[in-house]
């Protein structure tokens, strides 16, 4: 099965890559674009058939080498 | 002493290292990343500069979790020297072996320039030849060197004396974007350092100074007195 992995920069810490994005959009002039934050997803096929067992997995990942705790949280979807 | 830099792949700064040490005395040994021991005999262990795997997933990511870091790790725990510059630095905080993060720099700019840095305390092994709050020049060259954590940590970094160097102006004001203008840290114990700027690249007069070579030669009295 395919689990995304979202991880985005925790609020509160500083996210350049967004600002220069929000920036960006309002010199094309999209107007009303609050907050921009820039992060990445992450796609994994998995072996495990079991949803359960596969988003566990996949969180595991994400804890020891996907996401950094201290600047980034993360968030996993399971698609069949 | 003995020193040992490790190399991995997209390492780029080893023998600038390598140059820095030797004109400080000590004996350099390389260490692939694939290593699952350290040498015996081993002083110190030097995560040299580079973009290590590309720079993927974050910098120093990769690099943090390849086989030689456990011995990297096991190396400071029994308090040996373990010394990271620039993606070194990056890597010893994602291996956790120094808390905090190195995050894209605020002008998303990559900055290649030299910094003074003042030297917050001369009783470590790394900066016993430096006098208490000298301003050095070193150069560096790094896109993701915004030092950043929590309030927390901050406090206990400085409560504990444990900023080994801070971005600073000619006149010794702070300056730079990096929290509370952390240019480096160490452990508890001071045995291990990591910075962002490059000593090893300020240790030829012919080529922009030698402020850096101070530490080098600091590490090699350091080992042979303990």
């Amino acid at each position: 099965m395919k689990a995304r992995v979202t991880v985005m920069p925790k609020s509160g810490v500083l996210d350049p890559q967004g600002k220069a994005i929000g920036r960006a959009l309002s010199s094309l002039g999209f107007a009303g674009v609050g907050e921009v934050r820039a992060g990445k997803v992450i796609e994994l096929e998995l072996a495990e058939t079991d949803p359960e067992r596969a988003k566990a997995a996949a969180e595991e990942m994400a804890r020891r080498l996907l996401a950094n705790p201290v600047i980034e949280s993360f968030r996993v979807e399971i698609a069949g | 002493m003995r020193a040992g830099i490790v190399v991995f792949p997209g390492t780029n700064r080893e023998r600038d290292i390598a140059l820095a040490l030797s004109r400080a005395g000590a004996d350099v040994a390389w260490l692939w990343h694939r290593d699952t021991d350290l040498p015996i005999g081993l002083d110190l262990v030097v995560l040299p500069g580079g973009f290590s795997y590309g720079d993927y997933l974050r910098c120093g990511a990769i690099a943090a979790r390849a086989p030689i870091m456990q011995a990297v790790a096991r190396h400071a725990a029994r308090g040996g020297l373990v010394l990271g510059v620039c993606n070194g630095f990056q890597i010893l905080c994602e291996a956790g072996i120094l808390p905090g993060a190195l995050v894209r720099n605020a002008t998303l700019r990559f900055l290649a320039s030299d910094c003074l840095l003042r030297v917050e305390r001369t009783d470590t092994p790394f900066t016993a030849l430096y006098r208490a709050g000298q301003v050095i020049r070193c150069p560096m060259a790094h896109g993701d060197g915004n030092y950043v954590a929590d309030e927390e940590t901050l406090d206990r970094l400085e409560g504990e004396g444990l900023v080994a160097f801070r971005y600073v102006t000619e006149r010794g004001e702070a300056v730079a974007e990096a929290a509370r203008n952390i240019a480096g840290i160490f452990t508890p114990n001071r045995r291990v350092l990591g910075l962002m700027p490059h000593p090893e690249n300020a240790v030829d007069p012919l080529t922009g100074g030698e402020d850096g070579l101070a530490l080098f030669l600091s590490l090699v009295q350091a080992s042979a007195v303990s």
